[in-house]
């Protein structure tokens, strides 16, 4: 699967999920079972820096949303 | 004060040094400004923690809400966003933004340095800082969003310093003095620390794990860093030959002319050093002996507890084979208790490039990210799956130093390909000497 169409699947799948806006890593692995877990660390992060995805992180783990979705700066989860 | 804090006064009366008398000279500094500092974040942060703390301890909950997105362009680590829940009431600390900073190795810095740090972070900061954190990081507590790119500029550009880790990723690496000062060190703590961070800089900056990971560095077994009991993957300094021994010295520590300790116990009057009961009673595995003229040590036995070298330093040195024990899976209560490191490789040198040991790194790295839950610390994954899985991912034999407790742990279990003739029997041949 080329990078794009990874972006893609990670995006659309995402976007599925109800009720949750935030992703723990692993989670990244099941929607892109062909690939290895370095190679979707590597393909989130970059999803990062092109800021199609955010992190959110507690100070001790990180997890990661689709950039502007969900609990934002100093809001509570459920809040605009 | 901006505001009363009858709760937190109490803090100062007892004998120890309080943080609310140095959060308050603070905030007295912040307001007199006799330096005429160009404050970029409110004046009053530092009342308004107090504030804060404050009102917290009179509602019995904390008024700091969870977590945040805020970082800096390219890395997913080293700033912890924190906000108030209060904004209001406390504006100074509407955001109060946690920054790491990847301390300097062995933590020496230069007083220019320290000066450079600290007055960025009151221009740009509260000026409160933590030295150091759990980690070894140096932590820069609070300060507001718009701020967090331009200290990263002025760390990265005008200090020379860049930020550590946090959230998921390898946390800052941390050492011990090593061989800069400390005749114990058994490998160059400083060498192998700077080599590893500069190798994994992707993994300080960016999430790459179902967790945290620490690797800390120790130079000898007195684990100064107690990287036994902290971190994921614990580098010990160890020996494989002989404790060397002068015994003219050690007549002299019996003989009262030199200090036990190096003097560390003097504060006291201890009475005459006694070499029987304090250093050949308290050997752990009883390997030493005493005749009244000459120590000996069946090395064999000893376990490099350190006890009998810190006790008489003059008289006893560390071998002179060096390298490191790795531990692995060292941790902190959060969940399933604390848990000390286990030992996964007894001996292995510490030479530049460390090609063996970044292998060994990396292997474990990827059976811990195939197989570690979220949340879950390489130590748990190991007592959740077994040992012997971890041995099987980073294709190790068992040696018999990785066993803790002989008599509690006797169980090897074999594979069909490990034993000669498999597990399939001839039946024929069992019922000659076994009936139905």
């Amino acid at each position: 699967m080329e990078t794009a169409e990874a972006q893609k699947v990670i995006i659309e799948g995402l976007e599925k999920k109800k009720g949750k806006s935030k992703f723990y890593l692993k989670d990244f692995y099941a929607m892109l079972p062909d690939w290895k877990p370095r190679e979707v660390n590597k393909l989130v992060n970059n999803m990062v820096q092109q800021e199609m995805l955010e992190y959110w992180s507690s100070g001790s783990t990180t997890l990661y949303g689709i950039k502007g979705a969900g609990k934002q700066g100093a809001a509570e989860e459920g809040e605009e | 004060m901006k505001h009363k804090t009858p709760l937190l006064d109490q803090l100062e009366s007892g004998p120890w040094p309080s943080f609310v008398s140095d959060i308050k000279r603070e905030a007295e500094s912040r307001t007199k400004n006799a330096k005429g500092v160009d404050y970029q974040i409110p004046v009053d942060v530092c009342d308004d923690i107090l504030g804060v703390l404050e009102l917290t301890y009179v509602h019995k909950r904390t008024h700091w809400k969870h977590g945040g997105i805020v970082g800096v362009f390219g890395y997913g680590g080293g700033v912890i966003g924190r906000y108030c829940d209060q904004p209001e009431m406390f504006p100074g600390v509407a955001h109060f933004h946690t920054m790491r900073v990847n301390q300097p190795g062995g933590k020496y810095y230069s007083t220019e340095y320290l000066e450079k740090i600290c007055d960025l972070w009151e221009r740009r900061g509260s000026g409160i800082t933590n030295m150091h954190g759990s980690t070894g990081d140096i932590i820069l507590l609070g300060t507001h969003t718009p701020q967090l790119e331009e200290i990263f500029y002025e760390l990265t550009h005008d200090i020379g310093q860049d930020l550590g880790g946090s959230g998921s990723n390898l946390r800052t690496p941390s050492d011990c003095l090593g061989k800069s000062r400390c005749e114990y060190a058994c490998y160059d703590t400083q060498a192998l620390c700077f080599d590893l961070t500069n190798e994994y800089q992707d993994y300080l900056h960016r999430p790459a794990f179902p967790y945290k990971f620490k690797f800390k560095f120790d130079g000898c077994p007195n684990c100064c860093v107690a990287s036994i009991a902290r971190a994921d993957m614990s580098f010990i300094g160890t020996w494989k030959d002989d404790i060397r021994i002068d015994q003219k010295a050690v007549a002299a520590y019996v003989g009262g002319e030199i200090k036990p300790n190096a003097g560390a116990h003097s504060g006291r009057d201890w009475g005459a050093f006694d070499i029987q009961k304090e250093v050949i009673g308290l050997c752990p595995t009883g390997c030493m002996a005493w005749d009244g003229k000459k120590l000996t040590i069946d090395n064999p036995e000893c376990t490099r507890c350190m006890h009998c070298i810190n006790v008489m330093p003059r008289a006893l040195k560390i071998g002179k084979e060096t390298g490191i024990s790795i531990l692995v899976g060292a941790k902190a209560p959060i969940l399933d208790g604390a848990q000390m490191g286990s030992l996964l490789i007894p001996f292995i040198s510490a030479e530049p490039p460390y090609t063996e040991i970044k292998e060994l790194i990396e292997k474990i790295w990827d059976y811990w990210m195939e197989e570690g839950k979220n949340r879950e610390r390489l130590g748990e994954l190991i007592k959740r799956k077994g040992f012997q899985k971890l041995l099987e991912a980073t294709e190790l034999e068992p040696v018999a130093q990785m066993v803790k407790e002989p008599r509690t742990n006797p169980y090897i279990f074999w594979k069909e390909d490990e034993v000669e003739g498999g597990f399939t029997r001839d039946i024929q041949e069992y019922r000659k000497y076994h009936l139905r």
